[in-house]
Parts: structure tokens; sequence; C-alpha cells
């Protein structure tokens, strides 16, 4: 236990700002070995994440954001799930290489997550007070009653009124934004240094979204932890992210502010999306998608996973090397062939209607 | 929990009124208790009426049926045609009966319990696969072929254990204990396994890996308390289904058990005690669940709120 409650190991405070960025994730490959095949769900993914920052990871569901949270944190089911290659690099450290006990001192404790659905996520049979103290019982060695004492303090600190008589309640005897608040409080509960969210805010109502996105900002600005928001919900995105990453087929496609990719998409992928977002002013017509489904996992097409959906695909597009990354500056990058002319606004369709692409 | 627990006995009143009355119709009301109690002839008119008096059939339905709650109410179960007292029957038997279903659920608990976990921990291991195999196996073989193989293997060849349990003691009825719980433990292993392999991908056992727990305290902790609610419920129930005694297991081992007396009092045509029998152990299955359910909701705060 007390070896625990110094967790801190030379190496991690080795680190400094100038050093890189907090999280480095570079390569990154995850497959899942099933009866079915080698489904190929995290292929090469790269991002970067620095203190204080708001990073989301914006996808369709199958694109590997999950994956990739749950790679970094080491919670994937082994099996079926394998990271068969990259680098995880916290304050320096690649988290891939570490030992499970030393690594099981960075979960929860400086990097942690809260994920998409909180009733499933918190345990039905203990008291939601119970859970919270666990993390104070269990890394810091508290005894029962002082984890109790800063558990209801930290319901305070996200706002769950009544907080010490609440303590004693189970997790079903609250809502759903109640819920997705008691996970906050028990992620931030040792103050992290990295915070992900995965689709916090997708089971909850559109008021109840706002409140939680809001409670995130404020509880990031009073601790400086970063924050990668993973969603598919652009919508969530764009009030508090800084930057943005576009993952596809388990591949960052497209890296940007938020302004620049909600302006000027880079990849049409991102383009895609951005024309999917229903739109008070478009009073004719069908919702617009994006033509046919993500990519099976266990076949990802050649080339680029995303020519059988692109409306610009060209035969390029449809052959193995992948596309590079084409470096924009400022941090901005897209894996397509033809940023350059997408962003120029030259580049022709190939494809007039999502109609002709099926499946 | 105070109301649940008030909610769940108030249902039991219906459910008891019913059976009993139902058992009570058929065995006292359908067809008269007295045919075929006296060899190829019929009884004698001085016996059928002495009979019809003495238990009330010369009332209506509804009153004998009153009257004979109202007995029981009092711990009278009445006395049998053959003038021995229902109650001091059971007396005798139900001990007996009580020890082998306590040793059967024990057996099935333990062993059925611990092979669970160890197949549902090591998910298509060597262990799963042994668990799978060894309690398809019990569940195709029949109670009396098990019972009767166990006595001859573990009983007469072996000597490890008394061949019969005539006078119903701890030691005599091991045997027929493990043979009794031999069916449920193989359930009980399978419904473990099935059920910890399933909390153990559950969205809070991901949870609990996330919070940094050791995945000692994440099985231990955050997934056996959920495993087992379904395998306390199902060992409940069990022990409310033994406590009707084992009919087979009984007659291979001679044990002196309720099981037995209700096939002789049926095959004799002892009414009152066939119904003062059955009454008592609808009560008591009944008394089993309720505690079963108090059990479930202890275990599942979500049942006791709902």
């Amino acid at each position: 236990m007390s070896k625990q409650a110094n967790a801190s190991f030379a190496e991690l405070e080795q680190w400094t700002a100038e050093s890189g960025p907090l999280l480095d994730v570079r390569d990154l490959t995850v497959e899942f070995r099933t009866r079915e095949g080698v489904a190929k769900a995290i292929n090469g993914a790269s991002f970067t994440l620095n203190p204080g920052e708001s990073l989301a990871i914006l996808g369709e569901s199958g694109s590997g954001k999950s994956v990739t949270a749950q790679a970094i944190m080491g919670i994937l089911d082994s099996p079926p799930g394998f990271i068969t290659g990259g680098e995880v690099m916290f304050r320096g450290v690649d988290l891939l290489k570490l030992p499970e006990d030393k690594r099981r001192q960075v979960r929860g404790r400086r990097i942690s997550m809260i994920f998409q659905d909180a009733l499933s996520a918190l345990n039905p049979v203990f008291t939601v007070g119970w859970q919270i103290a666990e993390m104070f019982r269990i890394h810091k060695g508290m005894n029962r009653s002082d984890a109790r004492k800063a558990a209801v303090q930290l319901m305070e600190r996200v706002n769950i009124p009544a907080a010490k008589e609440r303590a004693g309640n189970f997790p079903h005897q609250f809502s759903g934004g109640m819920r997705q608040r008691i996970m906050i409080a028990m992620a931030i509960a040792l103050d992290p240094e990295i915070l992900i969210a995965d689709e916090p805010t997708t089971a909850l109502d559109v008021t109840v979204q706002a409140q939680i996105m809001d409670l995130l900002r404020e509880l990031q600005a009073e601790t400086g932890m970063g924050l990668i928001l993973i969603t598919h919900d652009l919508g969530v995105v764009a009030d508090v992210a800084d930057r943005i990453n576009v993952m596809y087929a388990g591949r960052m496609v497209e890296k940007a502010d938020v302004l620049d990719l909600y302006s000027n998409p880079a990849h049409p992928y991102t383009e895609g999306l951005l024309e999917s977002i229903p739109r008070l002013d478009q009073t004719t017509g069908d919702l617009q998608a994006i033509g046919g489904l993500p990519p099976n996992l266990t076949k990802i097409p050649p080339g680029c996973a995303f020519n059988p959906r692109c409306r610009y695909a060209r035969d390029i597009c449809t052959v193995d090397p992948v596309p590079p990354v084409i470096e924009l500056g400022n941090g901005r990058s897209s894996a397509c062939h033809f940023t350059h002319e997408l962003l120029a606004g030259s580049l022709t369709p190939t494809v007039t209607s999502t109609e002709d692409i099926d499946e | 929990m105070g109301t649940y627990v008030l909610r769940r006995v108030l249902q039991m009143i219906p459910v008891i009124i019913g059976t009993t009355f139902l058992i009570y119709w058929m065995v006292f009301s359908l067809g008269d208790p007295t045919v075929g109690r006296c060899g190829e002839r019929p009884c004698p008119e001085a016996y059928v009426a002495r009979i019809h008096q003495e238990y009330n059939l010369d009332k209506p339905l509804p009153e004998q049926y009153v009257r004979y709650m109202a007995k029981v109410a009092q711990g009278d179960l009445g006395t049998s045609f053959n003038g021995n007292e229902v109650i001091d029957q059971l007396g005798d038997r139900w001990p007996v009966t009580l020890k082998l279903a306590t040793i059967a659920i024990v057996f099935e608990a333990i062993i059925g319990i611990a092979a669970g976990l160890l197949a549902g921990l090591r998910r298509r291991s060597f262990w799963d696969s042994l668990v799978f195999v060894s309690t398809l196996v019990i569940i195709s073989i029949p109670s009396f072929v098990l019972g009767s193989v166990a006595q001859m293997v573990f009983g007469v060849q072996l000597s490890w254990f008394p061949v019969t349990a005539t006078q119903g003691t701890w030691e005599q009825l091991l045997l027929p204990g493990f043979v009794l719980g031999s069916l449920s433990m193989a359930y009980i292993a399978r419904l473990t396994r099935n059920s910890l392999s399933e909390n153990l991908s559950a969205d809070y056992v991901r949870t609990a890996k996330a919070k940094g727990l050791s995945s000692g305290r994440v099985v231990g902790v955050h997934t056996f308390r959920n495993s087992l609610i379904p395998v306390v419920t199902f060992i409940g129930a069990d022990f409310g289904a033994l406590m009707g005694g084992a009919l087979v297991t009984e007659r291979i081992f001679n044990i002196p058990g309720i099981g037995g007396y209700i096939f002789h009092s049926i095959t004799t045509k002892d009414a009152t005690a066939v119904v003062g029998t059955i009454t008592l152990l609808v009560l008591v299955f009944l008394l089993m669940n309720l505690i079963v359910d108090l059990l479930y909701g202890a275990l599942d705060p979500r049942i006791a709120h709902e």
C-alpha cells in the first residue's frame, strides 16, 4: 500500500513541458483476433496532447476511437484485442513497455477515463460514495471514513445537490446527468494529468449534454488537465475542443484547429461529416449523409480506406500504399492525395450523387 | 426494504390459500377417500360413515377446508387413517430430510461455485473444457444410476461410506447427499461460469480496471458479487425443493425421509397424511422462496428499490 501511495517513479518525474508533448501516441496499431478473422481496428494512429489542451477525436462508430482510448489506458480486453505496434509516450515514458504494476499507478491516477453510459459503467451493487471513495482507498491508502469525506467533497465539486446524503445511494437512483457527474467525480479524484472522455454525453438529453460539457470545461480550467474528447458529435466538439483529429478506419485522416476544420476541411471525409450536420436553414431535401458504410475492419480496402465512399476518388486512391500525411503547417495535416486541390476548391467530384455509392 | 418485505409476505397469503385448497380439494373431494381402502370389496358402510364423520366429509367443501386449515394453524395436521398423528410421523422424518438436503446444498454450492469460477476465469482453457465435459456427464446420468453406482463403488466395493442410511445420521447421509446434490452442482457450475464470464465483460468491470485497481480486486470485489446473484437464487430455490424429500435417493439408500413417506401415503391412499405433508411442504417452500427473495434484495439493491 505504502509503495502505491508514493506512486511516482523517476522516469515520469524527469519530464518537463519543454521535453515534448504530455502524451505522444505514435503509429499505434491494434487488432482484434476473432473467429471471423483479424479486425484491424487501429492502423498506425498518431497524435499528441499537451498539458491543459483539449483534443477531440472525431469519427463514426467503428473508426477506432474508443479502442484508441482503451489502448492508452491499458484496459483493452486481451484476447481478442492486441496492441501490435507503436508507442504511447506519457511524460516521455512508453506506457506499453511498463510492467503492469507500474502501469496501474498511472491508470486512473494520472490518466483517467469516463465512459458513454454511466449507468452500466458504474457498479450496480455499490453506493456511489463507496465507488468514488475506492479511488482514495486504493491509490492513497486512506481509511474508509476519510475516503468517504473526500468522496462527498468531490460530489459537491461536480455540483451534485445534497452530496452527503446522496453518497449513500446506488447508481440506479440517479438521473443520467447526475450519474455522469459521478463518473467525472471518480475520474478527477486524484487530479489526473489527462482525462479521456469517451462519448461522455451521447446517452444524455441535449440540455444535460451542455451541462456536462460545461462541467468538463470548468474542471479543465481549474486543474489544467489535458482532455481527450472522443465523440461522433460535431456539435459537442465545437464548444470545448482546441484541436480536432478526425479518425477513419483506425487512422487519423485530418488534424486541425477547430476553426480551420469547420471553415475549410482538408479531407473529403471531414467534408462529408460537416455536410451531414442538419442545418436549420436547410428547408428542402433529405438529410445529407456520407454514402456507404464504414469499412469492414477485417478487409479494409487497399489504398485510402475511404475511397469507396469518396466522391473525389480517383485511380491512385484505390491502390496501396495509403495516402501520405500531408503537413500543412501550424499542426494541420491531412492524409489525402488531393489535400491541396481540395483546400483550393479545384477538386472535381468523380461521383456526383451519394446515391451512386452503395455498400 | 421494510415495505419490500411486507409486500412479499402479503403476496404469499393468496398463494398459500390457493395451493392448500387445491390439494385439499383434489385429495378429499375428487372422489371418496375411503374407496379402495378395503381391498377388493367395497368398505363396510359403518366404516365409511365413521370416516366421513371424523373427517367432516359430510359437510360442504368450503366448511371442510376451513375446519381443516383452522386445525393446521394450531399445529394439528390431523390423524392418518391408520391412526398415527401426521405431525409425529413428520417429526421423525423431517430431521433426516433436512440433514440430507443440507449435505446436498453445501456440497453443490462449494464444488459448483468453485468449478464455475475456475472455468469462468479461465475461459476456453483446459479447466473450462474439463468443467464443461464433466458437468455434461453428470447432467446426462439419471439419478438412480448415479445413486446405485455410487452405492456399489464407494459403499460396497471401496467401503469408504456406509452402504445404507437407515438411521439417517450425518455420517450415513454423506454419500446420498453427494448423489442428491450432484445434478444441481453441475447446473451451479455452469450458471456460475456463464454469469461470471458475462459480468467480466460488463462496462462496470472495465470502469474498475480504468480506476487502476488490481486484477484481483477487479474480479474479487467488483465482479463476484454481481455474478453470484443468480447462483444464490438457484441454491435457495433448490433447498426449498430438496425439503420435499428425494424419493429416488431415499429408496436407494433406505433413508427414512419425507419423500418415502409421501410416496407410501399416496400408495396406501392415506388422504390425511398426503394433505398434511404437502400443506406443510408448501409452507416451507414458500418460506424458502421468501428468504431467497430477501437475500436477492440484499445482494442487488436494484431489486429492493423497484
